[in-house]
């Protein structure tokens, strides 16, 4: 469980970036954080892992006060994948690279190995075993770095920015991916601007502008809700889009999924007499 | 990173940053030359006092005094390591010459920091390019130079963000021997030193494809002039020249120790 009361966050420059957050995420949630540029997502996840100590307030990650602990221990339970994984990536092959982090924590060698191999395996990432990382495409870096913190197995996984630069294919494998986590009961943070992205998965959405929190809820109701979204540089899905335009005509409004929307329209269809 | 901190421009209009560069080096290069001149702590304490106006009259007091806390560490090794071989080539007593001798070293550095630190914080890297390349040096060298110069604060914060990602793989960066500590920065060094080429690859492409070095002979967009105040700076700086050679040559320069 992570808590966050009432914290801010001013960087060396002065620039306050977050003022004043409160929010629990609970074992188990999955939790999308959505906002503009700048709006302090990120310097807010970084919080999750203790790579950013709060200026004032309290973070709490299971109980322990961030403050109280270094990130090394902290990270053995919240795993962080950063957005760029060039940022990470240094070793001369893929096997190395996702050891990396477990020989830091200290796993024996045959643990290690096994894990390994439990990460490349999952995903899809095992023929490159003995590839070097920096050998590999864009998406195949990114699926890397994630198995590198996926190996040693956090209870809880921040995923800044997981869609950039993925195709769809390799979205969709993300979705079912997060999903996965879910029913081993993992708590899922994911900081994203990709909006379909979100509506697809509809995880409780934490919307945030200029370092606070403007909206926290279904994301059903958050991604429906136009004003709420103009608020923080936001469109709404397509799908939104479409029935927020229909609305007149009788079909609900808050659609963000496309399995309810083709049970909405054909409902429609039928009631109309089109279909028998 | 506070020591690049002190070397970031930032725009800010004021009569300093407006002066020519050209003139604003010959300047580093007179306080250079007169620190270099004299080894006694009077005069070099006089240079770094006449600089300080025109730290106050471009506004970058702040910064300023981050370059020097910069150089702190440097300053101080270098009065200990003075003051420790004096102490053990004169018979191992302090003497007061001795620190004092000690002390215009020091000053001689920090006088030099100041100097370099009040130029570039008051020359913003086009005007750096382009006094290059009004000095004759080929645009190409020029414009290397201005790029590196402006990448130094891009790379301070991507070294920051690969030693977050890191840290949040379970590394720990001060733990260890000294020789494990240097070896804790490889994942750091690495990821850095790939991603600076890939930029700089990235951003050749980006450069060609916008027609760069498509003609030899290249027009600015703003052409340094002389003005009023880059004359007086020259008269400022053959003030500083002529009495710095005056005064070493014919004026006897007292110590504070002599003074009690």
């Amino acid at each position: 469980m992570i808590e966050a009361q009432d914290i801010r966050y001013a960087y060396a420059n002065k620039v306050e970036a977050l003022k004043g957050v409160t929010l629990t995420i609970k074992d188990g949630e999955f939790v999308a954080i959505m906002g503009q540029n700048g709006a302090g997502k990120s310097t807010l996840v970084k919080h999750f892992n203790g790579l950013l100590k709060p200026s004032k307030g309290k973070v709490l990650v299971d109980g322990v006060e961030t403050t109280k602990s270094s990130v090394a221990a902290l990270a053995r339970n919240v795993g962080f994948v950063f957005q760029n994984p060039d940022h990470q990536l240094f070793s001369e092959t893929v096997e190395e690279e996702i050891a990396f982090a477990l020989k830091n924590f200290g796993f024996k060698p045959e643990v290690i190995e096994k894990r390994v191999t439990w990460a490349l395996n999952l995903l899809s990432l095992t023929q490159y075993r003995k590839t070097s990382p920096f050998l590999l495409s864009g998406g195949e870096r990114k699926r890397v770095a994630l198995a590198s913190v996926l190996a040693w197995d956090p209870s809880t996984l921040i995923l800044d920015e997981p869609t950039i630069g993925q195709d769809h294919e390799q979205k969709e494998k993300l979705r079912q991916f997060i999903m996965q986590m879910q029913t081993q009961k993992k708590t899922v943070v994911i900081v994203t601007h990709d909006v379909e992205f979100v509506a697809e998965c509809n995880p409780r959405v934490i919307l945030m502008k200029e370092g606070k929190i403007v909206a926290d809820g279904e994301g059903k109701e958050i991604l429906t809700d136009p004003a709420l979204l103009e608020l923080s540089s936001i469109v709404l899905p397509q799908i939104a889009q479409v029935f927020t335009k229909l609305a007149p005509l009788g079909f609900p409004k808050d659609v963000i999924d496309i399995y309810e929307a083709k049970a909405a329209i054909l409902k429609q269809a039928r009631e109309k007499g089109m279909l028998k | 990173m506070s020591v690049f901190d002190g070397l970031r421009f930032r725009k800010v209009h004021s009569p300093i940053h407006n002066l020519d560069p050209r003139i604003k080096f010959v300047y580093v290069i007179a306080i250079f030359v007169a620190a270099i001149i004299f080894y006694q702590i009077i005069p070099l304490l006089i240079l770094f006092l006449i600089q300080i106006p025109f730290v106050l009259l471009a506004r970058v007091q702040r910064q300023w005094l981050r370059s020097l806390r910069g150089a702190a560490f440097l300053a101080t090794f270098i009065f200990v390591v003075n003051v420790a071989t004096t102490f053990f080539t004169s018979g191992y007593h302090f003497t007061a010459p001795n620190i004092e001798n000690a002390a215009a070293m020091t000053m001689r550095f920090v006088v030099l920091v100041e100097s370099f630190s009040v130029f570039f914080l008051t020359t913003s890297p086009d005007h750096l390019g382009l006094a290059l390349e009004e000095s004759r040096v080929p645009y190409e060298f020029a414009f290397a130079f201005t790029t590196a110069v402006r990448f130094v604060p891009v790379l301070a914060e991507e070294a920051q963000t690969i030693m977050d990602a890191q840290k949040a793989r379970g590394l720990e960066l001060e733990k260890g021997g000294i020789l494990k500590r240097i070896r804790n920065y490889v994942p750091v060094l690495i990821p850095l030193i790939v991603s600076a080429i890939r930029r700089s690859l990235e951003l050749a492409e980006a450069m060609e494809s916008r027609a760069w070095g498509a003609t030899k002979k290249r027009t600015n967009l703003y052409a340094l002039k002389l003005h009023k105040g880059d004359y007086a700076l020259v008269a400022i700086i053959v003030g500083i020249l002529i009495a710095t050679v005056y005064i070493r040559l014919y004026v006897p320069i007292p110590t504070i120790a002599s003074f009690f």
